[in-house]
């Protein structure tokens, strides 16, 4: 089985909204493939149609080498699901939720408590197998959904966010548990994000926006895509230097978290003539080397958090659909 | 290296078939049991009211019943009542547990399972069963502190009739809770339903006499038929006058046929049934 997952045309409306708009992909065994995206791009919702909780409005996907639409069950079988919100039983044991776990997923009991001792091993939770789920903090929780998620050896691992609501220490932690599980175990790993500084743990990452795949490829292969730097600076009149960029420069810039911001090859270089020329006088100057967030950028036309703003009213309007 | 025992052939066949769906359903009522078991202020609280029902209401009416009812305590008509009232109670309160698990998460959990839906809502029916069940052998422990003799084939059946009402209860509870989201509005609804039923089953006062259109609602009221069968059990084993016992036992009566305990026991385990292939019905068609 080369393919993991297997996306064609994937496609899921709510009403008159496009939650996803017809996504193609495919995911090779043992990579770890992270979706990044402003919240309301759809990485949930496809990620959903992959787990069999929602069931596509066109397309076809295959997980594990399973339909996830005639072979529901099959699919749930071989996967492992570490959702946003936790679903953890508060009032069991760590060990308690770990057989309940297994029972539901029919794993061999002969075998069962050596794979629990290696899975709490893995995310370090073996001294506190006895202590009750509501005793532990937020990170202690999400490993020990990570454990139960590979429990019953799943071929696909699917994380949703799995560091949202996470402090950042801990969020570093649970990057090494994934890391970690990735050596010892044969698994393959679907993740989602919005924190760009986390997708690059990925091997390979599409870019969501607005229900669809922007772009797909490594971390490394999309910076270098970008090919410039990003420089933002701030000014006395923003306007009058984005007239002046254009005008004299042919640099085509925008507001961007209140910077003036564009993308030039040789950002250094580039500083010393803008001082010169601009005409407007500059308070500040950031050059960066490219990164996701660029990509993100080159490719939307609009930073990972301008997005999240503007496509706050679409996420809104989805979560009033599916509430309904 | 990984342990691969959960791996191909054997979870390749379509559905794990029955004996995993079992594993399941044992599970979700073992789950049931440890929080039960967890829970002992909930064992208690659940207690009071059945007790005050019977001891504080039960013995300050029967200062104004002594005498119309020969020389019967007020408390022993009212047992099957209490009895009846510790399994509703913990019943609907044990389906609660769907909605508090929805809402802390954990029901997605075994929704997302390879296990048939009906493995759960069966498994959570069993569970507050079970719980409901063993309330009401509280209660039902307390017989001979109001003049309910201890007998043997007393005991049994009136626990026998306690299992089955508890379990068509959890059934409703969980078919009423399929659906909703907020434990409040569970909660709300529980409140709006429970003591209509409780007032109009027979466990306060005798079903003989009474107005028209509370005739009629009585005979609705599913929880009629679990009640009569109970007491008719009781009164089976009192030593009362025949006079007493046609006021005060005078069972469920359609017309002038008298409702034979055995078709109360149908009418139950067949709602019972009715409402958890409901409840399965709609837990297939959730997300």
């Amino acid at each position: 089985m080369d393919a993991a997952v297997a996306v064609q045309g994937l496609t899921k409306h709510y009403g008159d909204l496009v939650a996803v708009g017809g996504v193609d992909f495919t995911v090779h065994a043992g990579e770890a493939f992270g979706f990044l995206g402003p919240n309301g791009a759809g990485k949930s919702t496809t990620i959903k149609m992959l787990c069999t909780l929602v069931e596509p409005t066109a397309g076809t996907a295959q997980v594990a080498g399973f339909d996830v639409v005639r072979q529901r069950d099959a699919v749930r079988r071989n996967i492992g699901l570490v959702f946003q919100d936790p679903t953890l039983d508060q009032y069991l044991t760590a060990d308690q939720n770990l057989r309940m776990h297994a029972e539901l997923y029919g794993v061999r009991r002969s075998a069962l408590d050596e794979r629990m001792s290696l899975v709490l091993d893995m995310v370090d939770l073996s001294d506190r197998r006895k202590s009750l789920v509501s005793t532990f903090s937020g990170g202690m929780k999400r490993r020990l959904e990570i454990a139960r998620g590979l429990l019953h050896s799943p071929k696909v691992l699917f994380l949703d966010e799995p560091t949202v609501g996470l402090d950042p220490q801990t969020r570093s932690s649970i990057w090494r548990y994934i890391h970690d599980l990735r050596e010892r175990e044969d698994v393959t790993i679907f993740l989602t994000t919005h924190y760009m500084d986390e997708a690059e743990n990925c091997d390979r990452i599409a870019i969501m926006d607005r229900g669809r795949i922007v772009v797909m490829d490594t971390p490394e292969s999309l910076k270098a895509g970008v090919g410039k730097d990003r420089v933002q600076i701030s000014t006395d009149d923003d306007q009058a230097a984005i007239i002046s960029l254009q005008e004299k420069f042919g640099q085509s810039a925008t507001m961007s978290e209140g910077l003036v911001t564009f993308a030039v090859a040789n950002g250094e270089q580039f500083v010393p003539r803008l001082f010169a020329d601009l005409g407007v006088p500059i308070r500040s100057v950031n050059v960066a080397r490219p990164t996701l967030d660029d990509v993100f950028m080159s490719h939307t036309g609009s930073t990972i958090r301008d997005a999240e703003e503007s496509g706050q009213n679409q996420w809104m309007r989805m979560v009033a659909q599916r509430r309904r | 290296m990984a342990v691969t025992e959960v791996q191909l052939p054997s979870l390749a066949v379509p559905g794990f078939g029955l004996r995993h769906n079992l594993r399941a359903i044992r599970v979700v009522w073992q789950r049931e049991m440890i929080r039960f078991g967890r829970d002992r202020l909930r064992v208690i609280t659940s207690l009071i009211q059945p007790v005050l029902f019977l001891f504080v209401l039960g013995s300050g009416l029967s200062t104004i019943t002594t005498g119309s009812i020969g020389n019967l305590n007020l408390r022993t008509f009212m047992f099957p009542g209490a009895l009846s009232m510790a399994v509703l109670f913990t019943a609907m309160f044990s389906a609660a547990s769907i909605v508090w698990d929805r809402e802390f998460g954990f029901l997605r959990e075994m929704l997302v399972a390879p296990i048939s839906r009906a493995s759960i809502v069966i498994g959570k029916c069993l569970g507050g069963a079970t719980t409901a069940s063993l309330q009401g052998l509280l209660i039902l422990l307390m017989a001979g502190l109001v003049g309910v003799p201890y007998s043997f084939s007393l005991f049994f059946t009136v626990l026998a009739e306690l299992m089955l009402f508890a379990f068509t209860l959890t059934a409703f509870g969980v078919m009423t809770a399929a659906r909703i989201e907020q434990f409040q509005a569970y909660m709300a609804l529980n409140q709006m339903l429970l003591m209509p039923l409780f007032f109009l089953s027979g466990a306060l006062f005798p079903l003989r006499g009474l107005p028209g259109w509370l005739h009629v609602l009585t005979r609705i009221d599913p929880l009629t038929y679990a009640v009569d069968p109970v007491r008719r059990a009781v009164f089976a084993h009192l030593d009362v006058p025949a006079a007493t016992d046609r006021l005060l036992n005078p069972g469920v009566t359609w017309g002038s046929w008298r409702v034979p305990t055995g078709v109360e026991l149908l009418i139950v385990a067949g709602m019972g049934i009715g409402m958890l292939m409901i409840a399965i019905w709609e837990f297939r068609k959730a997300d």
